[in-house]
């Protein structure tokens, strides 16, 4: 089973709730489809067993086997090359490595070379298996770093994705293979247009889903509203804690320093599993 | 000599549309000749890559030199392969424009910007 933890914006708690539950699940796995800005493993400080990079297929041109037919320039639906002056020009960035430009080229003008564009960290951390993608600075899209984790959590049971912010293609693509989407929020307005922008896109997916509401400070917010009038489940509301957010801070893992903190994430994770067990209800299903 | 313009209304007294990949047409003036064409854009529609696209039309289109509001990075670099001169544009029509090209009154565009990739304006 893979539970995906996304929110609209930073800040929410995304990480904060995926480190906690897959702590407290057996033999859980956790992984940070964040790949700009992992940070799970800063509170795991796993024991790294494994590193290996992550590369993207580019075309790389034999200007002087290219006759200048342009079957590539059109072919490619991106934009990324140009015919100028007698040479191909290749815009590495705009590439989105579907290597149909080689096999479209009657010359066998352009090959294809790997570019490495991050790295994947698997270790454990007390139990915890910990795996981490990290994309190199300058890259523009880390969507083929999580199309690795994808594959690599394809045959774990306990998950928790870790998702990056917003709902972007990384977002989509960290979602792809979860069973369960807990929606994170916070109770202000910025904070519900944001959890609207994931609903939707969860929706979409057609994936069940459970709300989070972060960081409470009265009974009744924009958040809740927002998901009362759109029949969407609240697993919990966490009430602004500053102890909580003090631990996290210090980059501790909150379910392993407090008991109480053990009950409360528990039950979240409980009222997660029975969810997913349960295929037929109805306020989820649509 | 022939000169470009990112246009939206086929029209010399119009303004030039402010974005050079999107730009739905493009205008050729051609110094010599004054005569005056318009082409389509086919990059507007483009999923991504549309700047990459509209310059390998403006230098297929075989155009001397480009007068634009403004110009990503990897259209000016296919545009500066081509050795086509990139003129930065003045708020006005683009027969206004068109002259002060042609009397050597518009600056050369050096504010590539690192392209809006759907994020910009227009």
């Amino acid at each position: 089973m893979k539970i995906a933890v996304l929110s609209g914006k930073g800040g929410a708690g995304k990480t904060m709730i995926a480190v906690n539950l897959s702590e407290l699940m057996t033999d859980g796995v956790y992984v940070d489809c964040d790949v700009e800005e992992p940070n799970g493993h800063l509170f795991f400080k796993p024991k790294v067993t494994e590193v290996k990079e992550v590369n993207v297929k580019l075309p790389k041109v034999n200007q002087e086997l290219c006759n200048g037919c342009r079957k590539c320039v059109e072919f490619c639906k991106f934009n990324a090359l140009a015919y100028i002056k007698n040479t191909l020009l290749v815009f590495d960035e705009v590439c989105h490595s579907c290597g149909g430009c080689s096999i479209i080229c009657p010359e066998n003008a352009i090959k294809e070379e790997d570019k490495a564009i991050g790295s994947i960290q698997s270790g454990y951390s007390e139990g915890t298996k910990v795996i981490s993608g990290f994309m190199n600075i300058g890259e523009s899209s880390g969507v083929p770093i999580i199309e690795e984790l994808n594959h690599m959590i394809s045959s774990e049971e306990n998950v928790i994705i870790d998702c990056p912010p917003g709902s972007a293609c990384v977002v989509m693509e960290s979602i792809k293979e979860a069973d369960y989407c807990i929606l994170v929020a916070e109770p202000t307005i910025f904070g519900t247009h944001n959890l609207a922008m994931v609903h939707e896109l969860a929706v979409k997916f057609n994936k069940k889903i459970g709300v989070i509401i972060n960081k409470t400070f009265s009974e009744n917010n924009p958040a809740k509203e927002y998901c009362i009038k759109n029949n969407l489940p609240i697993l919990s509301v966490l009430p602004y804690d500053s102890e909580l957010g003090l631990i996290n801070s210090n980059g501790l893992i909150a379910v392993r320093e407090q008991e109480n903190y053990k009950k409360f994430f528990a039950l979240i994770l409980e009222d997660v599993l029975e969810e997913v067990r349960n295929e037929t209800t109805s306020n989820i299903k649509r | 000599m022939k000169i470009l313009l990112p246009i939206e209304e086929e029209s010399l007294n119009a303004n030039l549309y402010p974005s050079f990949g999107r730009a739905s047409k493009f205008c050729i003036y051609n110094t010599e000749t004054k005569e005056v064409k318009y082409a389509v854009n086919e990059a507007a529609s483009s999923a991504g890559g549309a700047g990459i696209k509209a310059a390998q039309t403006v230098v297929d289109l075989g155009a001397n030199v480009l007068i634009t509001e403004r110009l990503g990075k990897n259209a000016a670099e296919v545009i500066e392969a081509a050795g086509v001169k990139i003129l930065k544009a003045s708020k006005e029509t683009i027969m206004v424009n068109i002259e002060l090209a042609v009397s050597g009154k518009l600056d050369v565009l050096t504010d590539i910007h690192p392209g809006f990739h759907n994020h910009g304006e227009n």
